[in-house]
């Protein structure tokens, strides 16, 4: 289960994490749908690119700028989080998505929790991978925390001066 | 000064909700420590020695009586009947229960007010010159900015997990109180020579283990531009900062592997693609928040009471106050006035409940109702007529506030230090009144004249040390005494300097006899008139090392540990009688 477009639905891809003995170019990719490591689409781009039902995932250190051109390729990219406080993962939200123009689905994975949805969806994520331990239904909560935001982010391309009238000293705006 | 609408309200108003809810699954379980910890500190609640303590927010250091008050009742009900204003504007409560914090903020929101942000590794509370809109040499009101950093900055999304924590400053004025150059950003409100307002930007400036002064990485961002500007240095930061190693996670250190050229180059590049856009401030918005700050109804015809100088002349007390602690104002007739928090034998920064109300009365009936926190711990009643001033005195006298000795060496920058605070190496508030007491001759201090005293209890440096004339810090000397280092020569504002190490470090019951002869040495060498820091500048750093190295220096018995020990200390603090000499 993910949270996706602000509901839980249920889910089908496979994250594929390389394990210590495995190498990038080495290692295999399963049958279904999978997201597979950035390094890994890297090194092994000819066998994979004609795959349907491919996604690739972005550690918080690498560049999204590295898949540049080759967006469309994927049905899915996700974006993972190894700690909750490692925050380049919403840098990299906004580039994919501000800079580089990406519109499928951005999704967020490792150590995501309900206190950091909000801010998440802000940057371009539209779908979470809460960590399994943690109940999704309430991580859901997180989305809606706050009804209103000062600054303009992916979401929200007028920043609060832009976007209503706002009191002045002399009292309340009218209109 | 600034007033929230609807919408500053409400998203206070919704994180408090949010925060109650946090709290309550931390006290369920539902939350690990681990988890709620970054969830706490985003609200200012850390963890010290003995309690919870909560850190709020004084947003570039201005409040209101109404908010003055409040904090008076947060000390009474909530805390142990004190409060600590801090080196960052801001208040710190001391004796604080988790349970208790959710209504703590609502209460704080009541009066616009709240605690996020001021701490954790995001953009922290900005901070800004005490006499911003008063001072006689302000080239631009650096207030409107603030707050629309302080909008811009809250709930950031993109930087709310930065690689450390983030602190901007903001200065309009020709002299900088505000102590941008040592701010991952400083800002210097300027005016180009088509009289248009714009920023001269800093950038990796700071203290703590690696103290260096900001470099200049633009000369002027017209001010429609300084939104979109900072988002750029943010991102370079949130991407490139080291996350490796926390000591060397500040900008500051990125600015320096990179070099300020490569690092402006990333952050032109990014910014070209969102310079102009929708995060561009617009003439109305600026304007809006401009009119908060609109001069309040003075006096025109205040004009200097002859009287006063008559008092001055009768009454030695008043004019050494006079002298020390009212500054001069852009409006003839007025000035502004310096409530000292630095008594002797009174924490440096704490004030009492009861003091609290009286300020906010003072404000209410002398300044038309507003107050400054600064960033060395006093407050300021920034619009009094002068006529007023003898009648203010005695009131601030009767309540321990007018101590006149802004600017001299009792006036101490202090950090909590190892009374409260869990990173520190040694305790400083205790030094501070060791010191305090030992040179406590209002004679002997006015003749030593301007200097300031910076003391941090560890190597994060929250007491300004590396930027004090006398910087004096705790280190870790593994042995479990308490030791410090002494430094001399940092300054703050237009001539920033970090101060240079004088040698070996002190222990606790040397540090009285180490400062004695460091102003020994200025005494003896000081040209007329010279101030403390000139006479530092002009003859250098050996002549004091050589006078307080001179001699071995011997614990001063006559200090009884406990009469300095604000509390019973762990074991490991026990004060080391051994000379390193
Ligand atoms: S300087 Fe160190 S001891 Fe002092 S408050 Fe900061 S962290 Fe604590």
């Amino acid at each position: 289960m993910i949270i996706k477009d602000k509901a839980v639905v249920s889910d089908d891809w496979t994250i594929l994490r390389l394990q210590e003995n495995e190498t990038p170019e080495s290692a295999s990719v399963p049958a279904g749908k999978v997201i597979v490591p950035l390094r890994m689409w890297q090194a092994q781009r000819s066998r994979l690119q004609d795959r349907s039902g491919l996604g690739v995932w972005l550690a918080s250190n690498e560049r999204p700028e590295d898949l540049k051109g080759d967006l469309d390729r994927f049905d899915v990219i996700a974006v993972d989080f190894p700690r909750f406080a490692d925050g380049r993962g919403y840098s990299i939200a906004y580039n994919l998505r501000a800079r580089l123009g990406y519109t499928g689905e951005l999704r967020a994975i490792g150590d995501v929790l309900r206190d950091q949805l909000f801010y998440m969806q802000r940057v371009g994520f539209d779908a979470f991978a809460p960590r399994p331990d943690k109940n999704i239904y309430d991580a859901l909560k997180g989305l809606t925390d706050f009804s209103e935001t000062y600054q303009t982010s992916f979401d929200q391309k007028l920043p609060l001066f832009r976007r209503v009238k706002r009191d002045g000293a002399a009292g309340p705006a009218n209109g | 000064m600034y007033k929230y609408d609807v919408y500053d309200q409400q998203i206070v108003n919704e994180r408090v909700a949010q925060y109650r809810d946090q709290v309550q699954r931390r006290l369920s379980g539902e939350l690990t420590e681990d988890e709620f910890r970054p969830l706490r500190l985003q609200n200012g609640l850390y963890m010290q020695i003995h309690a919870y303590m909560l850190r709020i927010a004084v947003p570039y250091g201005l409040l209101s009586s109404k908010q003055m008050r409040m904090f008076a009742h947060i000390a009474r009900k909530y805390d142990r009947g004190y409060g600590h204003f801090t080196t960052r504007q801001n208040i710190q409560f001391n004796w604080i229960k988790l349970e208790e914090t959710p209504d703590i903020l609502a209460d704080l929101a009541s009066v616009e007010m709240h605690g996020i942000q001021t701490s954790g590794n995001c953009i922290r509370n900005i901070t800004s010159d005490e006499f911003a809109g008063v001072a006689p040499d302000e080239i631009v009101d650096p207030r409107p900015y603030a707050e629309i950093l302080r909008q811009w900055s809250t709930f950031h999304p993109e930087f709310a997990y930065l690689p450390r924590k983030f602190k901007i400053a903001i200065s309009g004025a020709a002299e900088d109180r505000a102590a941008i150059a040592v701010h991952d950003i400083g800002l210097s409100a300027i005016r180009n020579a088509q009289g248009e307002i714009g920023f001269r930007v800093l950038v990796g400036g700071g203290t703590a283990r690696t103290p260096i002064i900001g470099s200049e990485i633009c000369d002027f961002v017209p001010w429609q531009h300084m939104l979109t500007y900072i988002e750029s240095i943010m991102r370079v930061y949130n991407q490139y900062g080291r996350r490796d190693n926390m000591y060397k996670s500040r900008i500051k250190i990125l600015v320096k592997a990179l070099g300020i050229e490569e690092f402006r180059r990333q952050v032109e590049a990014d910014w070209a693609d969102i310079k102009g856009g929708p995060g561009t401030l617009t003439v109305e918005e600026v304007k809006r928040v401009a009119e908060y700050f609109a001069p309040p109804g003075y006096e025109v015809s205040a004009e200097k009471d002859p009287a006063l100088d008559l008092f001055k002349e009768q009454n030695k007390a008043f004019a050494d106050w006079m002298q020390r602690n009212v500054r001069p104002h852009k409006m003839p007739g007025y000035a502004a006035v310096l409530l000292s928090l630095k008594k002797t034998g009174v924490a440096p920064g704490d004030v009492t409940a009861d003091q609290m109300d009286r300020i906010a009365d003072m404000a209410d009936r002398y300044s038309f109702g507003e107050l400054r926190a600064t960033h060395k711990q006093n407050l300021v009643l920034a619009d009094v007529k002068q006529s007023d001033l003898v009648s203010l005195w005695k009131e601030a006298s009767a309540h321990g506030l007018a101590t006149p000795n802004i600017g001299l060496l009792t006036d101490m920058i202090c950090c909590p230090g190892a009374d409260f605070c869990t990173l520190a190496f040694a305790r400083s508030i205790p030094l501070a009144k060791m010191i305090s007491d030992r040179f406590d001759r209002a004679d002997f201090l006015h003749d030593i004249g301007e200097i300031e005293l910076n003391m941090s209890g560890c190597v994060n440096a929250c007491g300004h040390n590396h930027v004090g004339h006398i910087g004096i810090i705790g280190v870790d000397k593994k042995d479990g005494g308490e030791w410090y280092q002494v430094s001399i020569g940092g300054a703050q504002g237009n001539q920033a300097a970090i101060g240079k190490i004088l040698g070996p470090s002190f222990n606790f019951q040397q540090m009285p006899e180490v400062i004695d002869r460091i102003l020994q040495v200025y005494l003896r060498e000081r040209l007329e008139e010279e101030p403390f820091i000139d006479t530092v500048r002009r003859i250098g750093v050996e002549p004091f090392k050589e006078w307080v190295y001179a001699t071995p220096i011997e614990a001063d018995d006559s200090v009884d540990k406990t009469n300095y020990g604000f509390m019973e200390k762990p074991d490991h603090y026990t004060v080391q009688r051994k000379s390193r000499l």
